[in-house]
């Protein structure tokens, strides 16, 4: 029901910048992840979204208008808090009816539409119970209902899982995404530093990093193409592997020379003058497999292997003490410590970036994205 | 393991004891006093209270029929009776002719009081004065006897102190002093703490700086100034200086300081999310206070409603200042004093009046005490 745009949107406090000039467009009805490290300004931005921070310079619009100075109530947002934030002496009804109480809406439209509400989360027996009375993952529900009552344009979710236990957490996700799915007309906007969760439940991601947008893609582009090192990084677990390089010859396919001696072909093309230059070279410890001809990526010695039953995590010496090598293997492939390993991998899933820490693979990245 | 048990067990016993003797010496008075003023008066000075179970013993003066009640029997002259009277019934111990030796004859005994007269006291009370001549004059026999009387609880005591001594009266005035003394600055603090806790406005902290500084000046520097300036302004409306809503005022603004100070601090607690929320959903900062903070804060308005109704109710110093010392304004403590010095000698109207004047914070407590403990928090937010 609404598009938002944020232009420049800047915030500091006193000499402290946190937002650096977001640019950000959301059409309408998309469910969009903020993710992130801890301070990167995610859980700011969806506040400034929501007028809880004022804006310090730049411009935000919700549905074409711009609301830089309308009150949060007036935005057509709801929110749902990490904390749930329940008014503790209020009963599950009160609780969901506050603010259309405020509002001053009619007793019976109230009813009406917190009884729906609780229909839709399964609430309809526990209208009367005090929050205290309730677990953590009904508690969180009681939020999501409180924020559906408000039949809101944009629903702001600030880490709405980070308080549930494992096996709640997974469930309450999927709760998310199908409540999604009953809405399709309306706009959500999702922070979490959880990537299962970005990955999960995002149309699009936006990879927040000191306060400036990394990249904003949707979850596979963030995989297959990460635009810098960091989102290559941050997203996927265990973390991409990064090691140094040299391009050898640059053109539309590029080999490099990886820092230790061995070498490999990436298809990425390069531009001619980048021939030289030193690089990172990435793969993802997924992508790497026990190598079975010539072609070897790396080779190095066993260090240490995490087994996790359906796959073993191993860590091969490379020559890089602080920094080993993650494979992911299947978890019945047959690895001892200190054994020589030799991984390769399919080209296709390689990464260089440059100097700089860009992508070589951006332009076909967007070239996907478009 | 065990070692920690054993230590873990004597820690406890520690407490326990420790609370025992503290229970023991905060109550021990307070039923003194509570039995004392339930006891006849004279009982009282015979005995203390812890005896109040007991027959007491006191010497007391009698005088004796007069000789018009003789009768002649056998050739001597009688008088008998009961020292009682109708009286109820009490026991005789001893008995004496004169005041300086009260009991030098056991009950029972004959008395020699010379030219052949004799009495006899028995222990029921009964007595027979036996003369070979006519008793002569009107006025009869002194003496003076040691009876015990058996217990005797009355509640004569708080009639007299509530309906003659004036504490009633001085009851009500204490009441009146401290009920809108206590509400008044709870409801101004309860506002300003929000205010101080939550809203942003320019000076704020100059403002909370200033309510800690003013928890520090102490009262009786300020007493004076104040009353001045109270009597200026009093003169210049043409009200009298002495009324209620003086010491109203004067209780209000010693107050507000650590009324503010507390209720801001426990309200600065309370999570942001609610009022984050509260704000999402459309309340203004008034329909915040009114409705989530000012329901959530209840345990910290009613602990400081305690501190506040103790602290007016057993103030004397203010009540002097501000109000009058006649009995239409004469609060508890004032009345207290005074009776301190007319009734010094009068236990039974002193500890009477004592227990009346703690009554009233002893029900405060025990009606409001469950609020320090309970957190009406609870649910609100994870770990809640």
């Amino acid at each position: 029901m609404a598009d938002l745009t944020l232009r420049q949107i800047k915030k500091s406090y006193g000499a402290v910048n946190i937002l650096h000039g977001i640019d950000l467009d959301i059409k309408s009805g998309e469910f969009i992840v903020f993710v992130g490290p801890s301070g990167c300004g995610k859980s700011t931005l969806l506040r400034t979204i929501a007028g809880l921070e004022e804006i310090t310079s730049g411009e935000l619009k919700i549905a074409g208008e711009i609301v830089n100075d309308v009150p949060p109530s007036k935005r057509g947002i709801a929110m749902v808090f990490q904390s749930y934030a329940l008014y503790p002496h209020m009963t599950v009804y009160d609780n969901m009816a506050f603010g259309m109480k405020i509002a001053g809406e009619s007793k019976s439209e109230i009813d009406r539409r917190v009884k729906q509400a609780a229909e839709i989360l399964q609430l309809t027996k526990y209208l009367d119970r005090l929050p205290k009375a309730m677990s953590g993952g009904q508690r969180q529900r009681v939020a999501i209902g409180r924020a559906i009552v408000r039949n809101p344009k944009v629903f702001l979710f600030d880490e709405p899982l980070s308080n549930l236990d494992a096996a709640l957490r997974v469930a309450t996700r999927i709760e998310i995404a199908k409540l999604k799915e009953s809405m399709p007309q309306t706009t959500m906007i999702y922070v979490t530093h959880d990537q299962v969760e970005a990955m999960t439940l995002a149309d699009r991601i936006v990879v927040l990093k000191d306060g400036r947008v990394e990249q904003v893609g949707t979850p596979m582009e963030l995989y297959h193409h990460p635009g810098n090192l960091f989102v290559a990084q941050f997203i996927g677990s265990p973390a991409m592997n990064i090691v140094p390089a040299t391009i050898e010859k640059a053109g539309a396919s590029t080999s490099i020379s990886i820092t230790g001696g061995l070498k490999a072909d990436v298809p990425v093309a390069t531009p001619a003058d980048a021939a030289g230059t030193s690089i990172s070279f990435g793969a993802r410890p997924e992508d790497l497999c026990l190598a079975t001809g010539d072609a070897v990526l790396f080779e190095g010695k066993v260090d240490y292997v995490e087994q996790l039953g359906e796959v073993q995590l191993v860590y091969l010496d490379i020559g890089r003490p602080d920094s080993p090598l993650v494979v992911k293997l299947p978890g019945n492939a047959p690895v001892k410590r200190g054994e020589v390993l030799k991984v390769d991998a399919d080209p296709g899933t390689l990464h260089i970036f440059n100097a700089e820490g860009r992508s070589f693979a951006r332009e076909a990245a967007s070239a996907i994205a478009a | 393991m065990a070692n920690a048990r054993g230590k873990s067990f004597l820690a406890k016993f520690g407490v326990h004891l420790a609370v025992l003797v503290f229970v023991i010496i905060w109550t021990i008075p307070t039923l003194g006093i509570l039995v004392s003023s339930l006891r006849d008066k004279d009982q009282i000075i015979a005995s203390g209270w812890w005896n109040a179970f007991s027959s007491s013993t006191q010497t007391e003066a009698g005088r004796l029929p007069s000789p018009e009640t003789q009768v002649e029997k056998d050739g001597s002259f009688v008088i008998e009776g009961n020292i009682f009277g109708d009286g109820p019934a009490r026991a005789v111990s001893a008995f004496g002719l004169r005041s300086a030796a009260p009991t030098q004859y056991p009950a029972g005994e004959a008395a020699d009081l010379s030219d052949g007269v004799t009495l006899i006291i028995n222990e029921d009370g009964s007595f027979v004065l036996t003369s070979p001549v006519a008793f002569e004059g009107t006025r009869g026999q002194r003496i003076y006897y040691a009876s015990s009387a058996p217990p005797r609880f009355t509640t004569e005591n708080y009639e007299t102190v509530l309906f003659s001594e004036g504490i009633g009266r001085s009851f009500i005035n204490s009441l009146t002093v401290t009920v809108p003394a206590t509400i008044i600055p709870i409801m101004i603090a309860a506002f300003a703490a929000y205010a101080l806790a939550w809203m942003r406005f320019p000076g704020r902290a100059l403002i909370i700086a200033t309510i800690i500084g003013l928890l520090v000046v102490p009262l009786q520097m300020a007493l004076i100034p104040l009353l001045q300036l109270y009597n200026n302004v009093a003169l210049f409306f043409g009200v009298p200086s002495k009324t209620y809503l003086g010491i109203w005022l004067a209780h209000t603004g010693f107050g507000l300081p650590f009324a503010i100070y507390l209720l801001r601090s426990y309200m600065a607690g309370l999570p942001k999310e609610l009022m984050e929320s509260a704000r999402i959903d459309g309340a203004s900062d008034f329909e915040i206070f009114l409705k989530i903070v000012l329901p959530l804060s209840f345990p910290v308005l009613a602990s400081f409603a305690i501190f506040q109704f103790l602290w007016v109710w057993n103030d004397l110093l203010v009540a002097m200042v501000f109000l009058k010392t006649d009995a239409s304004e004469l609060v508890l403590t004032a009345k207290l004093n005074a009776l301190l010095g007319s009734r010094g000698g009068d236990w039974e109207i002193l500890t009477t009046s004592a227990f009346v004047t703690i009554l009233v914070p002893l029900a405060v407590f025990f009606s409001l005490q469950r609020y320090f403990v309970r957190g009406l928090l609870a649910g609100s937010v994870k770990g809640g």
